[in-house]
C-alpha cells in the first residue's frame, strides 16, 4: 500500500500553513482524481492535506449573486433548487459528474482544480461568468475562471494556494443556461464534446417572463417561429466548449455574432457553425476531431435553444402542470 | 505511522490502528475481516466497493480511511436485523431473482438503501440515475431494477 501521511486542518489557515511547511504535499477533497492518480502510481505525494474537515466550507450562499464554498460537492449542487432555476448550466453538469457515488464526495473545486479539458463543470462556470476565490499564504485574491485556467491540468494557483469557492453574478428570469455532455455512453463516462451556454433576451426593450410563453409542450422551435413579430433580441451570450482544446475554452466570434441580434433558428445553425469553426479537436479514444467538429455544431445550436427555452418556459411553470387546454395564450 | 481511530460501523463504535495510507476498503476487508464489501476495479469505476457514509453512497476503494475517523459507516452486514431477518432489500434482491453471481450485490444494496433512505419512492428514473456507478455483468439489471421497485414505495409497475 502506498504510503503517505494524512493531515485533517480546521481552517484554511491552517491548511495554507501545512502546505507551507510539509515537503511534497499535495491538497485533496473528494480523492476522486488524487485517489486514482496514487493507486495508478502518477504521483507520489508523501503527505495529503485534506480540505474535508474546514468548517463553513460546503456552504452555498445566494445574495449578490451565488457564492459557493470550496467544498461543496457535485450532490450538493444537484440538490439545489435555486441553482437548478437560476443557473441550470450547472446543474446540468453536475449531475452528469461521474456516478452519485462519486458526486457525493467529489467537489466542484477539486474538478476546477484538476483542470482536465474534460471537466463537466468547467464550461459551465465559464459561460456563468465564474470568479474563482482563492487563498494564500500571500493573502486572498479573487480572479476570472477563464483567467484561472492556463492548460491542460495547469491552473493559477501558486505554492500553497487553495480554492475557497466561486463567485457567480446574478442573472434575472431573461437568462437561461444549459450544458450538454456528449458521451458513448449514458452513464460513467467523460465528455468527448461538452458545451455550455447562457442567453439573455430581451422582448421590444422589457424583459420577458413565463407570462409570455406558450405553456405547451410544443418544441422550442415552433415557438421561436410564433414569436418571430416579437423580435425578441439576444441582449448577452456565453459559448464554452469542452474537450476541444487543451482547456475549456470559449467561442468568442460565435458570441460576438449572435449579441445584439433579434433570435431565430435560423440565426443560432450561423452561429453553431462560427462555434465548430473555433474548435481544434483532436483525434482521441473517445472521437475522431472531425467527428467532434460536427457535434461542437449540433450541440451549441441545442444548447442555445434549450437555454432560450428556460427563459420562456422555466421549468416551474411545467412542473405545476399548466396544460395546454386551460392556457389562454394556446386557446386564443 | 500507524495511527488509532474510532469511527462507527454499523452502529457500533469501532477503534482500529490504521496506516494513513490505507483506504477505508482495505480496513473492512483486511482489517476488520468484513468480506460483504467487493473490490472490482479500485479505482471508482464498478460500484461493488459502495457503502454508506453519514447516509451517502460511497465508493470505499476511494475514501482514505482517516477521513472515516467519527464517522457512521454502513456495509452490507449492518443491514440484517438483530433477529436475523433479511433487510427488505435483500428479500427483495432474492425473491426477484436479482443475484446471480452476487460480486456486485452488496454495492449495488447499498446504492440503493441510500436512494429510498434519502427519497421513499424514487421514480425508475431516479433508481437508474443512483445505480449507474454499479456495473452488474450477469443480471441485465432489469431484476435488480425490479427488486428495489418493490421495496420503494408503491411495489411493482
Ligand atoms: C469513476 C470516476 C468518474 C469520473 N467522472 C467524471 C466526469 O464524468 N466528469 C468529470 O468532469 N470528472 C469526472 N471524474 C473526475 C473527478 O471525479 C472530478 O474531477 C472531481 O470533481 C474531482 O473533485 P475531488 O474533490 O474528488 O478532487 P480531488 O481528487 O480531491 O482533487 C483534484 C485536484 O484538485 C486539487 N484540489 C482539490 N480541491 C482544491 C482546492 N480547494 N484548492 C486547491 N486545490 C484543490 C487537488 O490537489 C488535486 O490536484 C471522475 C472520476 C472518477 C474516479
Ligand atoms: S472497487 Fe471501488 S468502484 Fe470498483
Ligand atoms: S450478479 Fe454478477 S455482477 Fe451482478
Amino acid at each position: 500500500m502506498t504510503r503517505f501521511e494524512y493531515h485533517k486542518p480546521h481552517t484554511i489557515k491552517e491548511a495554507i500553513g501545512l502546505m507551507g511547511s510539509l515537503e511534497n504535499a499535495k491538497f485533496i477533497a473528494g480523492g476522486t482524481d488524487v485517489m486514482v492518480l496514487i493507486k495508478r502510481k502518477k504521483i507520489a505525494p508523501a503527505h495529503l492535506i485534506s480540505l474535508r474537515n474546514i468548517n463553513d466550507f460546503s456552504s452555498i450562499d445566494i445574495g449578490d449573486g451565488l457564492q459557493i464554498g470550496g467544498g461543496v460537492t457535485h450532490s450538493d449542487i444537484v440538490a439545489n433548487e435555486f441553482i437548478q432555476k437560476r443557473y441550470s448550466a450547472l446543474t446540468d453538469a453536475a449531475g452528469k459528474v461521474g456516478s452519485r457515488q462519486i458526486r457525493n464526495v467529489a467537489t466542484v473545486s477539486g474538478n476546477i482544480c484538476n483542470a482536465a479539458p474534460s471537466a463537466d463543470t468547467a464550461c459551465p462556470l465559464l459561460v456563468l461568468d465564474a470568479d474563482v476565490k482563492i487563498a494564500g499564504p500571500k493573502g486572498e485574491r479573487q480572479v476570472p475562471l477563464d483567467d484561472f485556467f492556463l492548460g491542460a491540468n495547469r491552473v493559477d494557483l501558486g505554492p500553497g494556494e487553495v480554492v475557497t469557492g466561486f463567485h457567480l453574478p446574478p442573472f434575472g428570469l431573461n437568462t437561461g443556461s444549459a450544458y450538454i455532455k456528449h458521451t458513448r455512453r449514458q452513464a460513467m463516462d467523460l465528455p468527448m464534446v461538452g458545451i455550455a451556454v447562457r442567453v439573455t433576451i430581451r422582448i421590444g426593450g422589457s424583459e420577458i417572463g413565463c407570462k409570455d410563453a406558450f405553456c405547451t409542450i410544443d418544441s422550442i422551435s415552433n415557438i421561436l417561429r410564433r414569436l418571430e413579430d416579437e423580435e425578441l433580441r439576444c441582449e448577452d451570450v456565453r459559448i464554452a466548449m469542452g474537450v476541444v482544446a487543451p482547456r475549456p475554452v470559449r467561442a468568442r466570434k460565435a458570441e460576438a455574432a449572435l449579441k445584439g441580434k433579434v433570435i431565430s433558428e435560423a440565426l443560432f445553425e450561423e452561429i453553431a457553425e462560427i462555434a465548430a469553426s473555433e474548435a481544434q479537436p483532436r483525434d482521441s479514444i473517445r472521437g475522431e476531431a472531425w467527428y467532434r467538429r460536427e457535434m461542437v455544431k449540433v450541440l451549441t445550436k441545442r444548447a442555445i435553444l434549450i437555454s432560450v427555452d428556460r427563459v420562456l418556459r422555466p421549468d416551474d411553470m411545467i412542473l405545476r402542470g399548466h396544460d395546454a387546454a386551460s392556457c389562454p395564450r394556446v386557446r386564443g | 505511522m500507524k495511527r488509532e481511530i474510532t469511527f462507527k460501523l454499523n452502529n457500533e463504535e469501532r477503534k482500529v490502528e490504521v496506516d494513513p495510507g490505507w483506504t477505508l476498503l482495505y480496513v473492512l476487508r483486511e482489517v476488520l475481516e468484513l468480506m460483504g464489501t467487493k473490490e472490482g476495479c479500485g479505482y471508482g469505476e464498478c460500484g461493488a466497493c459502495t457503502v454508506i457514509i453519514d447516509g451517502l453512497s460511497v465508493n470505499s476503494c476511494l475514501y482514505p480511511i482517516l477521513e472515516a475517523e467519527g464517522r457512521a459507516v454502513t456495509t452490507i452486514e449492518g443491514l440484517r436485523a438483530a433477529s436475523g431477518e433479511l433487510h427488505p432489500l435483500q428479500q427483495a434482491f432474492v425473491n426477484e431473482g436479482a443475484v446471480q453471481c452476487g460480486f456486485c450485490t452488496a454495492g449495488m444494496i447499498m446504492s440503493a438503501k441510500a436512494l429510498i433512505d434519502e427519497n421513499e419512492k424514487p421514480t425508475e428514473d431516479d433508481i437508474k440515475d443512483n445505480i449507474a456507478g454499479n456495473l452488474c455483468r450477469c443480471t441485465g439489471y432489469v431484476q435488480i431494477i425490479d427488486a428495489i421497485k418493490t421495496v420503494a414505495g408503491g411495489g411493482r409497475t
